[in-house]
């Protein structure tokens, strides 16, 4: 222990307790004096003075100029051979993780069942029910429409939201507001400009051809609406049919003309959305409502093959239309000039 | 796999390598569109109709439209309203 005791000064022990009393000053200041300490020695005249320090300015300047070289260096490389590298690089890294998912796609893809074969979990009872028991249980005989709003008109409710959620998502982002007064803001007013640069110069080949269309596409798509149960098509697929012809006859006959009438107004839009959506989630709720407590939902099946029959399916096809029309048609709005 | 359904796969597959490695995008809109359209022909050809009207409406008529918008949007297309004549 008396060996320590002498060289307790300079302990590790000691200059930790010191530096605790006394902050980091405790250490600078033994540094300090450490420095003078070795200043001392060095007392020479003042020419010798003056030629130490212009040795040191020299070096200063050497040292300098050797940072400079080597920073052009590594700015030369970085233009020239790094660039290339670097792109070198990336493309190498393109390709290993495309043929990556290449691979992990194709194996996944190898190790599925084969295409069609009796035992495959795809051709189960469900598929066998809905097929056999279809026309039966739904009235429909399009059974594609059958599955998806009566067997499963639970996704298709989700679907219809999804699009309802899709239109509110684009209104928040691109439409343009009026003001707390109630004047259109320099916003709406620009946009409004832009879009009448922008829309077609009352081109009379193309409003004489819409003029032909469009009365037709909108029958076709009612008609798919309306179909939905009997044969290929139903709400979804009348729907963008519809939305289709509304969006060419607003690009044939501009936005301002159109706006006048209130079929493709903003209220219209609005009132037709909710309405259709709440009277899917309202009749759809019911009847799941009665088929799990077993009960009897008082809407006659009808003769499968008649225009009114399979209960619920052609006024949800009906209220499906309307909403993926109207959503598509308020897109199109939406994105060209931010209002109605 | 009859031989226009192979033609159809491989117009599909060409369309979408071009779709991809086109520089101008209003090209690339326009052959994705008649990508859908070939698609939706193989939807007839795989006897689900429903499928083949909706991709009709959808895919090539709903979603190129809105692509279309988008790029007048951003002024992408350069528009023929240069010459003053066709301002109202």
């Amino acid at each position: 222990m008396a060996k320590l005791r002498d060289n307790y000064e300079t302990s590790l022990w000691a200059r930790f307790l010191r530096w605790m009393k006394s902050g980091s000053k405790g250490l600078e200041r033994s540094m300090i004096r450490a420095l003078e300490e070795e200043a001392e020695p060095s007392q020479h005249s003042e020419a010798e003075q003056l030629a130490l320090e212009k040795a040191r300015e020299e070096r200063e300047m050497q040292d300098h100029e050797r940072e400079r070289a080597i920073q052009e260096r590594l700015h030369l490389w970085s233009k020239t051979r790094g660039a290339r590298l670097m792109t070198f690089a990336y493309r190498l890294a393109a390709v290993v993780i495309c043929l990556a998912v290449i691979f992990v796609l194709l194996s996944s893809v190898s190790m599925l069942p084969e295409f069609g074969r009796s035992d495959n979990p795809a051709n189960n009872e469900v598929a066998a029910r809905y097929i056999e028991k279809g026309i039966e249980e739904t009235g429909a005989v399009n059974i594609v429409g059958g599955m998806i709003l009566n067997y499963r008109a639970f996704d298709t409710l989700g679907e219809s939201h999804v699009l309802f959620v899709a239109a509110c998502a684009v209104m928040m982002l691109l439409r343009l507001r009026l003001d707390k007064d109630g004047r259109p803001t320099r916003e709406k007013l620009d946009a409004e400009a832009d879009d009448r640069k922008y829309e077609p110069h009352n081109d009379v080949i193309l409003q004489k051809v819409s003029s032909l269309i469009v009365p037709c596409l909108l029958l076709f798509g009612i008609y798919v609406v309306f179909n939905g149960h009997l044969s290929a098509g139903g709400g979804f697929s009348g729907g963008a049919i519809m939305g289709a012809a509304l969006i060419l006859y607003v690009n044939a006959h501009g936005l301002t003309r159109a706006g006048r009438q209130p079929l493709f107004g903003f209220k219209v839009f609005k009132y037709i959305t909710f309405g259709a959506l709440a009277f899917y989630s309202l009749a759809k709720g019911y009847s799941f409502f009665m088929g799990a407590n077993h009960l009897d939902s008082h809407i006659p099946l009808g003769t499968p093959g008649n225009i009114l029959s399979a209960e619920l399916i052609l006024p949800l096809n009906i209220a499906v239309g309307a909403v993926v029309a109207w959503t598509m048609y308020s897109f199109y709005v939406l994105f060209r000039k931010g209002d109605f | 796999m009859d031989f226009l359904s192979m033609m159809l796969l491989a117009f599909i597959l060409i369309c979408a390598l071009i779709v991809c490695l086109t520089r101008n995008l209003l090209t690339s809109i326009i052959i994705l569109m008649s990508q859908s359209l070939a698609m939706s022909v193989i939807w007839i050809l795989l006897e689900s109709p429903d499928l083949a009207i909706t991709e009709a409406a959808v895919g090539a008529g709903v979603t190129s439209l809105l692509f279309f918008v988008t790029l007048k949007k951003i002024h992408a297309i350069e528009g023929d309203s240069k010459d003053g004549k066709a301002e109202r």
